[in-house]
């Protein structure tokens, strides 16, 4: 098979002798700290950069016995839905290699995919686990908000973002959640569920009587380009939901039906306006976390920047920092932090930040009810199969549109998982199942029943 | 984009990268200009959201002021590429 670039750095970083991921090699995303061993976040700015200590669910993975084997290629701080704006270069979607393996954490479902690891770690700030995991045909959990450490996560948007699991069966994705919950006192947003959690168990593929609710809104016949603005008619994006990934989603609900399970549709108006308020919310969160690369204490420095040495001895220290950012970071980084800067700014804050932060509220009130008359709700993970490689790159608007079904879940800080639900054109499809708050059982009982 | 949302400026566009401190080459101002013009019109959906009352789910967690094992000064200092005395050395500040 062609060289995937599914890893930044190959590494062998030895976990204890045993524990329940002895023998179990575990790709790690390139945004999460390993003591010795580089960490760059997919961006020039850290190329080089070595963690001084590891990330809480490093630690743990070595405790459980496994073997890290490398760190895995992602979009430049996470920001992409696709791994190609990352600055080593892009990974190949194994299934098909003239495509996008989904993003942020690419390389890490491409290397489960293909097997190059057992095991991975992703993380999730809109989706960019359960992207990659739908487009590259594996399984892939994004926990409830505060389940597992974000402590030695390299941040792009702390109030959304959460680390988890890719595997190739949901069974083997909850067992590696089970490794990594519990509460961190290096992270105060960590909470006490989950410290004995046994995720595995419930992968028993019983569904019988659970009823699953359908979102409308999230299920095609939606015009996307409705979802952000009715006004906005020089859109190209053609909107609806792939055809051939709804008609997969619809035949493995029927799959769950056949087994016992109920569905019922729910709607939920609010997410609609989940893509704006989730990209409001993140880069004015990206442009304030991302101002601490300066060049001063670790990444790239000015000193290495031609010109800027001038700068940093005339003493224009302002100059010297923008003159950095410019080089270590890439466009879509670029772009976010700009915006972000823009919805933050005096003037302009109560009406962008302010009113994403309503619409956060809003949709986690939608879900409340939504998940009061089901268990678990279900949608396709991606409105439409795996792009080809640059298909994107060209028009950031369509790669944010493309997370219309997955960032309204980070919004309301809920649980969730994507499993393959079949095939659209040889092309994998991912069944997304949205959990209550620590209803990670539930979304791991439904996802195993489509194995 | 709607009638009532103003284009973005090149101007506005340089003025927020001055903010953000990240410098761009005029080609970057130039496809920011358009690129941010889109966006902020697809961000004005939000005008249409409802206020919604919401209690924030974080408590704050404290605990003893209490000094501890730490990164050595020297595993601190180790990925910065100008060091003085122990100390980061950043650009001069005129």
């Amino acid at each position: 098979m062609a060289d995937l670039n599914a890893y930044i750095t190959e590494t062998q970083i030895e976990g204890d002798d045993d524990g329940p991921l002895a023998g179990k090699t575990v790709a790690v995303k390139d945004n999460i700290s390993t003591k010795g061993v580089e960490t760059t976040c997919g961006s020039k700015m850290l190329e080089g950069y070595v963690p001084p200590y590891d990330a809480t669910v490093v630690e743990r993975l070595k405790d459980a016995g496994a073997t890290i084997n490398g760190k895995a290629n992602m979009d430049e701080f996470g920001m992409g839905t696709t791994t190609e704006t990352s600055y080593f270069g892009a990974t190949l979607n194994p299934v098909d290699t003239d495509r996008v393996p989904g993003g942020s954490s690419g390389g890490s479902a491409a290397a489960v995919a293909a097997g190059e690891a057992d095991l991975a770690l992703g993380s999730d700030t809109g989706g960019s686990i359960r992207a990659p995991a739908a487009f590259c045909g594996v399984v892939g959990i994004k926990p409830t908000y505060g389940l597992v450490s974000r402590y030695g996560l390299v941040a792009y948007a702390n109030s959304l973002e959460q680390i988890g699991p890719i595997a190739p069966t949901v069974e083997e994705a909850a067992g590696l959640l089970d490794v990594l919950a519990g509460p961190d006192e290096r992270d105060a947003t960590t909470v006490e569920e989950g410290a004995d959690s046994n995720y595995a168990a419930a992968a028993d593929g019983d569904v019988a009587g659970m009823t699953i609710g359908i979102p409308v809104e999230l299920v095609g016949g939606v015009d996307e380009s409705q979802r952000l603005s009715s006004a906005n008619q020089k859109s190209s994006i053609s909107g609806d939901a792939d055809e051939g990934v709804v008609e997969t989603f619809w035949d493995a609900i029927a799959e769950l039906e056949a087994q016992g399970a109920e569905t019922v549709e729910v709607s939920m108006p609010s997410v609609e306006k989940a893509v704006a308020a989730y990209y409001v919310i993140a880069m004015s969160e990206a442009s304030s976390n991302l101002a601490r690369f300066d060049g001063t204490r670790y990444g790239l420095n000015v000193t290495d920047v031609d010109g800027a040495e001038e700068l940093a001895d005339e003493g224009n220290w302002n100059e010297a920092f923008a003159k950095t950012r410019e080089e270590g970071f890439g466009p879509e980084v670029k772009r976010r932090i700009l915006l972000g800067t823009f919805a933050l700014s005096a003037g302009y804050h109560d009406r962008y930040y302010g009113k994403a932060q309503d619409a956060r509220a809003w949709i986690k009130q939608d879900f409340d009810e939504s998940l009061s008359e089901a268990d678990v709700l279900a949608s396709p993970t991606m409105p439409v199969p795996p792009f080809e490689l640059g298909e994107g790159l060209e028009d950031p608007r369509t790669m944010y549109l493309a997370d219309a079904n997955t960032v309204p879940v980070n919004l309301a800080n809920l649980p969730a998982i994507s499993v393959p639900a079949g095939e659209s054109d040889g092309l994998p499809v991912g069944m997304q199942i949205i959990g209550p708050k620590y209803g990670e059982e539930a979304i791991v009982r439904a996802a195993s029943a489509l194995e | 984009m709607s009638e009532d949302e103003p284009a973005v400026s090149a101007e506005e566009v340089r003025n927020v990268a001055d903010l953000a401190r990240v410098d761009l080459t005029d080609e970057e101002v130039e496809q920011f200009t358009a690129q941010f013009t889109e966006v902020l019109a697809d961000f004005a959906a939000l005008d249409e959201v409802p206020e919604v009352e919401s209690e924030p789910e974080l408590v704050n967690v404290m605990r003893e002021d209490e000094s501890e094992e730490s990164l050595s000064q020297e595993d601190a200092l180790r990925n910065a590429t100008e060091t003085e005395d122990g100390y980061f050395k950043g650009p001069r500040v005129s």
